[in-house]
């Protein structure tokens, strides 16, 4: 069916965006990884040749590198849990018979839509913070003594506003994935005599499964590169408390002027999406014959 | 949906879910009502639910104090600029694909997938000398061209989802009737391909208006978005909350109302085609 002619134009309509994402995907890394061989500081011109394996042993070895790869974990980890958990429970509930199941659906997705910077400065001032913020006055009304978040507990903290921000998301797409589920097949369990926890575990679950893989997988990318709520919250701080891998490339290679370490650092952080990516693609993948 | 269950089950279930709903809903919420309280009720304790003296001076603040007209611009000039440069290119890519597959199709989608997979630190620092070098730092423009290229392959993934819907069979009628090529494109194409064209674009409006990443690092004060703008709040000065729930309901406003319009785009989008 494809002659000759539509497949030469089928190739000249592909070329524009194959040539720009195939630079997009090479200069740069190409550049990265050859920054990361060489002493390069903005600060220091004197500082120049080939320096080996020196950025990476630089950035691998220091202490601040083993928390910002612990606390990436902490916080992939503790969102995924949030989210995936509760993304399940909101959607099982909008998927009941309830009034204004519409305007819930609106409710529940708005936080997505928030930049994250908005988010993280809402909830830092208006919840999080132990004067005027919303968690402020509930401890004082409570008798307690109001906790400084961001000072005590600056990952959990992270944790919390990012997982606001992506529980729509999953709660979104676990819906989705829901509402498709036949309701014969439901009926047809309910007729057999199957309760509710064994229609969960035997009908739902595993209609749900492929759904909730490609949450966790989609929502790792992102949460992988958290950066800005971090920038205008904590700071990374105190210390390295609150810095992740992301966040440790841009102190180190813009903050810092270090593009040979920074380098290093964005070289190991495409290395960790890599292996993440290579699983999702897979899942995506699957998809694409049917 | 219409699953058969007692009244009592039902408002049991309703009010369940609003509590959800409205705990989840109530950061934004609070920051709306915060955003027209004055800044000494705003942290007043105990807080007032409703502002009791109802004032518009924190928008008149905010737009003096970081020039919120000026960074609207910017991200309405990025959002749209960068979508309408990715439609461009990818319309004709997904086009191609969808209707002039072959085996190596599929290997292409995934790969252009793959560069969305890339982690933006890994490329912050070549990009950041770059664009340094060649005057783009602070620069719409450059900002577009970035924003361009990383929400492409969704922008093609979609539309691709889309046309793949298209029935071919309809291509092959109009064939058969002598329609040339143009003429197949103008009046059966088109039209049906018009409704995935504008999901594409809503959602990756939305994407490019709430990215922070490159905005944050590559923009400050001439080209700052308003991700920027924000940003520049992190730090406080004095009063403050009542300008900042300003500021943030400014920010989020616009986005939030088109993000209430493409929840279904949404899913299918961010999933790459995978959920719909």
């Amino acid at each position: 069916m494809a002659t000759q002619q539509t497949n030469t134009l089928a190739r000249v309509m592909m070329a524009p965006a194959v040539i720009v994402l195939l630079i997009w995907m090479i200069v740069p890394l190409v550049m990265t990884i050859w920054f990361s061989f060489q002493n390069y500081s903005l600060i220091n011109p004197m500082m120049t040749g080939f320096a080996g394996w020196a950025n990476y042993i630089y950035v691998i070895g220091d202490p601040s590198f083993t928390q910002a790869l612990v606390n990436t974990l902490l916080l992939v980890g503790g969102v995924l849990i949030i989210t995936v958990i509760g993304g399940t429970f909101i959607a099982l509930l909008l998927d009941q018979p309830i009034w204004g199941q519409g305007i819930l659906r609106i409710l529940v997705i708005s936080p997505f839509f928030v930049m994250p910077p908005v988010a993280a400065l809402i909830w830092k001032n208006g919840f999080l913070h132990p004067g005027y913020g919303m968690f402020g006055h509930l401890f004082k009304m409570l008798g307690l003594q109001p906790v400084d978040w961001f000072a005590q507990y600056p990952l959990f903290s992270i944790i919390v506003i990012v997982a606001w921000q992506w529980l729509p998301f999953a709660t979104l797409i676990l819906l989705t994935a829901l509402q498709s589920l036949s309701e014969e097949q439901r009926e047809a369990a309910e007729m057999d005599g199957a309760n509710a926890i064994n229609r969960f575990w035997y009908i739902i679950m595993p209609h749900m499964a492929r759904a909730i893989t490609i949450v966790i997988l989609i929502q790792t990318i992102f949460l992988l590169g958290i950066f800005a709520e971090i920038r205008v919250t904590t700071g990374g701080g105190p210390g390295y408390a609150s810095t992740n891998i992301a966040f440790l490339v841009f102190r180190t290679g813009i903050l810092s002027n270090d593009i040979g370490a920074g380098s290093a650092g964005g070289v190991v952080a495409v290395i960790i999406a890599n292996i993440v990516a290579f699983f999702l693609m897979r899942a995506v993948g699957k998809n694409l014959d049917a | 949906m219409a699953r058969k269950v007692s009244t009592q089950t039902r408002i049991g279930f309703t009010i369940g879910a609003w509590v959800v709903a409205l705990l989840l809903f109530s950061p934004i919420l609070w920051t709306a009502l915060t955003a027209f309280k004055t800044e000494a009720e705003a942290i007043a304790s105990p807080p007032t639910f409703w502002p009791q003296t109802f004032t518009l001076e924190n928008f008149s603040a905010v737009q003096e104090r970081s020039d919120y007209v000026k960074h609207a611009i910017n991200s309405i000039i990025v959002a749209l600029g960068s979508t309408l440069l990715g439609l461009a290119i990818g319309i004709p890519a997904a086009w191609a694909m969808a209707f002039a597959p072959t085996k190596r199709t599929k290997d292409v989608l995934m790969w252009m997938l793959s560069t969305k997979m890339m982690p933006a630190v890994g490329v912050l620092i070549p990009i950041y000398l770059i664009f340094r070098d060649l005057r783009l730092l602070d620069t719409v423009h450059g900002l577009t061209i970035i924003m361009t290229l990383i929400n492409l392959p969704i922008i093609i993934w979609m539309l691709y989802t889309y046309f793949k819907e298209i029935p071919v069979d309809i291509l092959e009628a109009a064939r058969m009737d002598g329609a040339e090529l143009w003429n197949e494109i103008v009046h059966v194409l088109v039209p049906m391909a018009i409704p995935g064209i504008a999901s594409t674009l809503l959602l990756n409006v939305i994407l490019a208006w709430n990215e922070a990443f490159w905005s944050i690092t590559l923009t400050s004060g001439r080209a700052g978005t308003l991700t920027a703008f924000i940003s520049s709040f992190s730090s406080p000065q004095g009063l403050f909350l009542a300008k900042l729930s300003a500021a943030s309901l400014l920010a989020i406003a616009p986005i939030l109302l088109m993000g209430w319009f493409s929840q279904k785009q949404l899913v299918r989008g961010l999933t790459f085609g995978a959920v719909k």
